[in-house]
């Protein structure tokens, strides 16, 4: 009945996001004409390196899985008007703490070992954002600000400890942590060259999209998003909810750093801080905050990274033309934000107009 | 605003551009569908003919004035070789990608040697190099143990500290006030390296001479590094050196405060027209023509004709001084060049007794010799008698 009654708002989610897209790619055919290539083999080249066969798919999957867990650590606080960009951050701390409980334990049995890996890169990231929200709720600090200057600590205290505290000495002129033995890394999905994270990612969005829209936790979280007076006159705990909800956005951004070093990196290093918290905000605000969309823009960006090389490769292109085209997607998509209500054949015809709805947040889709 | 009026005209133009906009995105994939096929062609005619495909990696802009433009330069000069066909890719982080990047060139593009240029992809390399056993992986920075790594991946590097003494000597000649600069990275081996020769190189000149040294913290700080050049020629140094990944700003500062600089990587003569000394540059274009060469002749790593770790100096032509600038008086040529003559025939060891470092401690005894190839001078944690800072 629910779902009846909004499918043209539903619709206008669905296809705004992907006439913005389609608009950054014929700017970004411009850009390529101006910069000398054959816009047309362009298009071609990026979708064979993304999505042009299945080795090339893969590579787009190990792209896309960071940005899943990433994009969450956006996407779930913005349900509660909240916007957070401490993704790098609660990644690289995930990482950090993954490896310490790696080492730590290492003797354990691998399944042992992962799984403490796994709960320590999430606690670890979920406090780190939780922190975010605490600070939010209890000393009225700015979140963005905060979350963002806390990526620059993150990110020092990544440095400080893999060349001091945490140093193999052996590791020369890259400082790093020890290694963390091969048995206690996760392999690769069998038939692939795709890591476990790409799970995890998957499972992760479906779990956090059941969480905030199928359960009373997740209409509370939205209730608060929507009118937080509303939400406190109802009796609704709103500081639990902002540091639950926080500390679960970041617990996904540390899940996803625990994969990066213990699928790809193998011990944590400045490698670490790869911009891939950043890359999961552009990813959540295309998918307009809703985890299961993240999941398929991440796969849509994935792609777009994964083509960046053949650009340089075949059509000579500077190797900074798939950040043109990654900023390109994100000014128009913020750009389309605007656009939602305005097309009169996305409204709902049977009923009275609604009044503009407060401004709190962007209106999370409605699916 | 009236929405009923003023968007119904609009709406028929969205449809118009959504239908046009899908049409173009179908066009685009239809043309898709039949280009590979050409594509494919035409690697696979490369491939069968005698061209030697080279892919290289950086992990930076190719234009940095710094570490990747010298890999870049290389590329070009053995891309002059006729038989050779090179492609590149740039900004590649240390992450999967660079992995990606390696099984793309690959597999896509039927490359046989690869160098992945940055030291941080070592770990990378072992994870692909196994998987293409026919495929040479040469790696940057020299970190090839026999027996551990897999057969078809050597590493190479050249000994820049040579060039970095030499630009001590010509730093030593110029400076009026006796104190030094040098912008550093991170406090690790190769860039202590760096540092102490260009100290040694400027006190073999004149013993009294001090080396400032600031650690901005990582390899690219743009904001850092000028910070630290800045207050550098407020404290009346007045030479700056540098070792991070792009000089340009280092150079750029001293030029605009009208203090001497001296380059590291590649030529940043450009930069600093006035104040450009000279500079400890790389050669990458002799060794990747070298290892182009051998791979011609038919040796490989794989049947032992390439050595796994390749290393020179001055006398292999893997390092390089930049042309010296208008300021370098020709004292300060005369005796840089001896002791260039005297690194071409192995009669000047850089790290001889009696060394101390800053601390007075004796780090290297009288008698006691390290040469180029000394394994004990990778491990450097010493800053040497005369550098101000900490290490």
């Amino acid at each position: 009945m629910l779902n009846h009654y909004h499918w043209r708002g539903t619709l206008e989610a669905v296809c705004i996001p992907i006439a913005a897209i389609f608009f950054s790619l014929v700017l970004f055919g411009i850009f390529c004409a101006l910069a000398g290539a054959d816009p047309l083999g362009v298009y071609a080249s990026i979708y064979k390196a993304a999505f042009g066969s299945w080795f090339s798919f893969q590579n787009t999957l190990i792209r896309a899985s960071p940005l899943m867990l990433t994009s969450l650590c956006t996407a779930l606080p913005a349900q509660l008007g909240l916007m957070i960009i401490g993704n790098e951050g609660a990644f690289v701390i995930g990482g950090i703490g993954a490896v310490a409980v790696g080492l730590a334990i290492s003797s354990a049995p691998p399944t042992v070992v992962q799984l403490a890996m796994a709960i320590s890169g999430i606690v670890c990231g979920g406090l780190w954002i939780g922190a975010v929200g605490a600070l939010r709720y209890y000393r009225a600090v700015n979140e963005t600000i905060s979350s963002l200057l806390l990526n620059y600590v993150a990110i020092a205290l990544l440095n400080h400890l893999v060349s001091g505290p945490m140093r193999d000495p052996s590791s020369l002129n890259k400082p790093s942590t020890y290694p963390i033995p091969a048995l206690d890394m996760l392999g690769s999905i069998p038939g692939t060259r795709v890591h476990y994270g790409l799970i995890y990612g998957l499972i992760a969005c479906a779990i956090t999209y059941f969480l905030m829209r199928r359960t009373t936790f997740g209409f509370a979280a939205r209730t608060i998003g929507g009118n937080i007076r509303a939400a406190r006159i109802a009796g609704l705990p709103v500081g639990k909810l902002t540091v639950a909800i926080c500390f679960l956005a970041g617990s996904c951004a540390g899940l996803a750093g625990m994969v990066e070093v213990a699928a790809v990196q193998g011990r944590a290093n400045e490698s670490l801080n790869a911009n891939y918290g950043y890359a999961g905000i552009l990813v959540a605000f295309v998918a307009r905050y809703n985890p299961l969309a993240a999941s398929l823009v991440a796969v849509l960006l994935g792609g777009i990274l994964a083509s960046g090389g053949i650009l340089q490769r075949l059509h000579s292109l500077p190797d900074a033309t798939i950040l043109v085209f990654q900023g390109l997607v994100f000014l128009v998509v913020l750009y389309s934000e605007s656009l939602y209500g305005r097309f009169r054949v996305f409204q709902d015809q049977s009923t009275v107009r609604r009044p503009p709805s407060v401004p709190y947040v962007p209106r999370p889709t409605s699916l | 605003m009236n929405p009923g009026r003023s968007l119904y005209l609009p709406r028929r133009r969205v449809m118009r551009g959504v239908l046009a906009t899908a049409a173009f995105g179908v066009t685009s994939r239809l043309w898709t569908g039949c280009t590979p096929t050409s594509e494919s062609q035409a690697s696979s005619s490369t491939a069968s003919g005698k061209l030697l495909q080279i892919g290289f990696i950086y992990v930076g802009p190719k234009d940095d004035y710094g570490y990747n433009q010298a890999h870049h330069e290389g590329e070009v000069g053995v891309a002059k070789l006729s038989w050779v066909k090179t492609e590149e890719q740039a900004s590649v982080p240390e992450t999967t990608d660079v992995e990606e990047a390696m099984r793309n060139m690959i597999e896509q593009d039927g490359a046989k040697v690869l160098f992945p240029t940055s030291f941080g992809y070592f770990e990378h390399i072992l994870t692909i190099a196994p998987k293409y056993p026919d495929v040479q992986f040469f790696h940057c920075g020299g970190l090839y143990q026999e027996g551990k790594h897999p057969k078809n991946v050597g590493s190479y590097f050249g000994y820049i500290d040579e060039a970095q003494y030499l630009a001590g000597i010509v730093a030593g000649h110029t400076s009026k006030t006796g104190k030094l600069g040098f912008v550093a990275a991170k406090p690790i081996p190769q860039v202590i390296r760096n540092i102490n020769s260009f100290t040694l190189g400027a006190r073999s000149v004149k013993p009294e001479i001090t080396t400032q040294v600031i650690f901005t913290g990582d390899w690219s700080l743009p904001v850092k590094e000028a910070e630290a050049a800045n207050s550098m020629a407020d404290q009346g140094i007045d030479v700056i050196t540098c070792h991070v990944d792009s000089p340009k700003i280092v150079m750029e500062t001293a030029e605009k405060r009208g203090i001497f600089c001296s380059g590291y990587h590649a030529d940043q003569a450009k930069l600093a027209p006035k104040g450009y000394l000279t500079g400890a540059e790389w050669d990458w274009t002799t060794v990747y023509t070298n290892y182009a060469e051998m791979i011609h002749s038919g040796k490989t790593l794989m049947n032992g004709g390439i050595p796994h770790i390749v290393r020179g100096g001055l006398k292999a032509g893997y390092v390089k001084l930049s042309p010296y600038g208008p300021a370098v008086s020709a004292t300060a040529k005369k005796d840089a060049d001896i002791a260039k003559a005297k690194f071409k025939d192995n009669s000047l060891v850089i790290y001889q007794g009696e060394i101390k470092d800053n601390t007075g401690k004796v780090v290297i005894p009288v008698g006691k010799a390290y040469k180029q190839q000394d394994r004990t001078l990778e491990q450097m944690n010493w800053l040497v008698a005369g550098v101000v800072g900490n290490a």
